[in-house]
């Protein structure tokens, strides 16, 4: 295996205009099992791209090299009381990594946790990318302000891509504070459709609950955050208004219960098991879940008041993707975890009708014409 | 805008080409050209109207010199120019058909939903199908258990939180045109409004949306669930200006209304100390729902006009509104009052009603017509700086305005670093809004040289157009335009618009992709 890491964007460039082989894009190669199975014969690593490279509390703005760690971005952050608002997650114990990955890995990959809910995903705080398409040029898009519509939205494009269009060198990100604190109202609800209408009747309430997630065994999470103030009385408000009886989380353990959301904890994933990300809209998500466990035997968790269901299923027959595609009317499946086999097989990203199929592949032409970039990760067509 | 440019003697549509070819801006002309008329499609004219009359109804199709007449410009009228014909469609079926037809035949179409943009990004073309959305304006479904709203693109920003208010629900983007702009227009142009900093852009409240292609295919992207499977092609759609597809529905995210709102006004004897109180009330954590500010200029034009009780002696003036409950916003009305004395304010009024906010907001509102009152015409500018240059660019635009000998006034979304400066001029008099385009495009590249962009929230359109080469290379510019080959290899959709020079999709390597194959489809490539 040839690994090429270039150590600036004009040596990247080189080496993407000289190519003769497709490569594998990495930044500390911690999702590598996250999409399909492809196995170029060269890796071009980005990791000398691994330096944050302006950081402005006062403007709300980040900018750092695609390879510098997540975990280096998030401690700096917190040294100015803020945060990434979409809170990515930390798949490294699902794709079995002994990394969370990097700041490119994660917008390459579009991640986002149960905030994502209310305050956005990865895409709705990326403000600009610098990188090399596929023709070996160096080419930036967007800016570092908040408020941006000169040209089109080349980094949001690239943010979920999978690093199909480009090598990214680095991304720049809005931020935002950090809550000053949180709580969260726990329900021990087990009946999947009572969790349902509980979450979307705490989203559809006026006292700003940020993230409404369903644990079988542990109940509905609903989380407020804010300043002390303001937290303390909408937890009254919220708990008055839903009439129900709730266990409150405090600041520590509320953080302690998103994380384990945001990462997954609940589902486990040895060999042999395969698990769905489903997005759908959060009154589909109760029963879609119970539908599929019951077709599947699987279990499921649900976040983002339902509209996010996560379906642990054997990997076996093809991680049951005809039924789970079948079942999911107006949205998406992603199957994240699965052994290299299905996912080389199975259609890990949802199919798409033929019209926005060749739109998309039309928009990875343009981008990277000869197919250098990570070929047949998101599509079995290119 | 106060006053249109009734009275404009230049011939700002000028459809030649420079002498260099493809070029669409000449600089020694400092005039506007579009891409050339294609002859035979002015020629077929009569032929092209009675094939989309095959499509639609006969009065959905205007032909007639005197009722074109209207649709010759949109918010920025200082460019005019009659379209071809105007279509009307009422059904996704008929959109199609236009398209088919005009893919079919070669012919350009400019999409239109109320014309209000501000930099001319509805500007007909004279050999163009104009396809104007007023037509669809459904509100079809309103779904509050997921929390969205499904509209029709000629719905108006506003009709939507009319149409949800009744459940304590609004639609958060507020552009100040709100009560016209619809909200295919606003994906369009990425509409922004005094609230984008804690709610975001359009682009950050819209979840999916139905397009129809330049072939007539239809597709959708996104919908009621959150995130777009494969590409993100809602995100390039969103902020594209109409040239990669017409948008036929839109799923739009709605939100409870906060509880209560209210303004803190504070004066400074500096924009210095007034950036600063800015930059550190955000650095304290807090973001405001809207956070205004207005130079001297603007502070004295709309005193004179509303009588809001703005202090004249101040040098910038700023509103801060937070929102959400009532404690939060109570609390936070104290920490921003302590920030403010804390960078010399020299007055501070905080609303105690809801009457009162309405009024601190009324001159910040008024500031537009205030200004149309104390000169015949004005330029309304759009360009981002990061905050903290807020007082270098103020003074470059200082000394612009001696060096072009016209009056400046500003004002100033802060906390986005959004920047609207009008520019004072009289069309009448011989070179004064040649000198405003020119005034105009300096602090634009003087937002750009600082680290700013060229338009935060009004859209590039024909505009800024010529001025995108100060923020991008060639090759940036190339990566955007392939997109736009993905969407419209034959640069049918809104061409002139946004990039300042034409190509072929061929000639940037962007080659036809025929039935959704690449050439040599299935072949290893290498």
């Amino acid at each position: 295996m040839t690994i090429f890491s270039p150590a600036d964007e004009q040596e990247l460039a080189k080496i993407v205009a000289d190519a003769t082989h497709p490569f594998a894009v990495e930044g500390d190669g911690s999702k590598r099992a996250l999409g399909r199975a492809a196995d170029p014969a060269a890796t071009l690593s980005l990791s000398a791209f691994n330096r944050v490279i302006l950081y402005e509390p006062e403007e709300l703005v980040l900018e750092a090299g695609a390879a510098t760690p997540l975990d280096e971005i998030e401690a700096l952050l917190a040294t100015a009381n803020q945060r990434l608002a979409f809170e990515p997650p930390n798949y490294a114990r699902l794709l079995r990594s002994n990394s969370r990955g990097t700041i490119g890995g994660m917008i390459a990959c579009g991640l986002s946790g149960p905030r994502r809910l209310t305050s956005g995903a990865a895409r709705d705080h990326i403000l600009g990318v610098r990188g090399v398409n596929g023709r070996g040029e160096v080419f930036k898009a967007g800016g570092r302000v908040v408020k941006n519509v000169t040209g089109y939205d080349i980094a949001k494009l690239v943010t979920g891509s999978f690093g199909t269009l480009a090598a990214l060198t680095s991304i720049t990100l809005k931020v935002l504070p950090r809550a000053e604190t949180e709580v969260t109202l726990l329900a021990a609800v087990s009946d999947v459709h009572s969790a349902g209408h509980l979450m979307r009747a705490a989203l559809q309430s006026p006292f700003d609950v940020s993230c409404a997630a369903f644990v079988p065994g542990r109940g509905v999470g609903l989380r407020i955050e804010g300043i002390e103030v303001s937290v303390a009385s909408r937890t009254q408000s919220l708990i008055k208004h839903l009439a129900d009886s709730f266990d409150i989380l405090d600041e520590r353990h509320s953080r302690l219960f998103w994380q384990s959301v945001r990462d997954c904890e609940y589902h486990d994933v040895p060999p042999g098991v395969a698990l769905w990300r489903i997005s759908v809209p959060p009154t589909h998500g109760p029963g879609l879940a119970e539908k599929l466990a019951a077709i599947t035997g699987g279990r499921y968790s649900l976040d983002w008041a339902g509209g996010l269901v996560w379906l642990e299923v054997q990997a076996s027959e093809n991680a049951f993707a005809a039924e789970v595609r079948a079942a999911v009317t107006d949205g998406h499946a992603t199957l994240v975890v699965a052994p290299e086999d299905v996912r080389s097989h199975v259609d890990v990203f949802h199919p798409q009708p033929a019209a926005l199929a060749a739109l998309s592949r039309r928009t990875k032409h343009a981008f990277d014409p000869k197919g250098l970039f990570n070929p047949y990760r998101m599509s079995k067509d290119y | 805008m106060a006053r249109s440019f009734q009275t404009v003697k230049h011939a700002i549509i000028c459809n030649k080409l420079s002498s260099r070819r493809n070029l669409l801006y000449d600089p020694s002309m400092s005039i506007l050209t579009m891409p050339k008329p294609d002859a035979a499609t002015l020629a077929n004219r009569d032929d092209i109207v009675r094939g989309l009359r095959a499509i639609l109804p006969s009065a959905s199709v205007i032909d007639h010199p005197v009722h074109l007449k209207p649709y010759e410009s949109d918010a920025l009228s200082a460019f005019r120019q009659v379209p071809l014909v105007v279509v009307l469609p009422e059904t996704v079926e008929q959109v199609a058909a236009i398209l088919r037809y005009a893919h079919e035949h070669k012919i350009k179409v400019v999409p239109r939903g109320a014309g209000t943009s501000l930099s001319g990004g509805a500007l007909p073309l004279e050999d163009g199908i104009l396809l104007g959305m007023a037509k669809f304006n459904r509100v079809l479904d309103i779904d509050y258990e997921n929390r969205c709203a499904v509209v029709q693109p000629g719905v108006t920003n506003l009709a939507i939180t009319r149409a949800v208010e009744e459940r304590g629900f609004y639609y958060a983007p507020d552009p100040s045109s709100q009560i016209a702009c619809t909200i295919g227009g606003n994906v369009a142009e990425n509409s922004g409004g005094v609230h984008c900093l804690k709610y975001g852009l359009t682009a950050n409240n819209v979840l999916g949306v139905e397009l129809v292609l330049i072939t007539g295919e239809v597709v959708r992207l996104g919908g009621k669930h959150l995130d777009s499977e494969g590409y993100d092609l809602l995100g390039v759609l969103t902020g594209s200006e109409g040239m990669l597809g017409v948008i036929t529905e839109v799923t739009v995210r709605i939100l409870q209304k906060p509880a209560t709102a209210r303004a803190v006004l504070v004066a400074f004897p500096s924009s210095e100390d007034a950036g600063q109180c800015v930059a550190d009330i955000i650095s304290a954590g807090i973001i405001p729902g809207g956070m205004e500010m207005m130079d001297r200029p603007a502070i004295h034009a709309v005193e004179d006009f509303v009588h809001a009780g703005y202090p004249l002696d101040a040098e910038a003036l700023l509103i801060v509104e937070l929102d959400g409950p009532q404690v939060e916003v109570d609390h936070l009305i104290g920490r921003v009052q302590t920030i403010a004395e804390a960078n010399h304010s020299m007055m501070l009024r905080i609303s105690n009603s809801e009457d009162e906010r309405v009024l601190f907001w009324a001159g910040r509102k008024a500031a537009f017509p205030a200004v149309g009152r104390i000169t015949p015409d004005y330029l309304c500018m759009d360009g981002t700086i990061p905050r903290k240059k807020l007082p270098e660019v103020l003074a470059g635009m200082t000394a612009l305005s001696k060096h072009y000998g016209l009056r400046v006034a500003n004002v100033f979304h802060a906390g986005d670093g959004n920047l609207h400066p009008l520019i004072m001029f009289d069309a009448n008099k011989d070179d004064e809004l040649d000198k405003a385009l020119r005034f105009g495009a300096d602090i634009l590249k003087l937002c750009v040289k600082v680290g700013g962009v060229l338009t935060g929230e009004h859209g590039v359109g024909v505009e800024k157009r010529d001025l995108m080469g100060e923020m991008f290379s060639d090759i940036d510019l190339n990566t955007q335009m392939r997109v736009k080959c993905a969407f419209d290899d034959n640069g049918l959709l809104n061409p002139g618009k946004v990039f300042p020079t034409l190509h072929r999709c061929a000639d940037m390597g962007f080659m036809r992709v025929s039935g959704g194959k690449l050439p040599h489809d299935g072949l290893p490539r290498f």
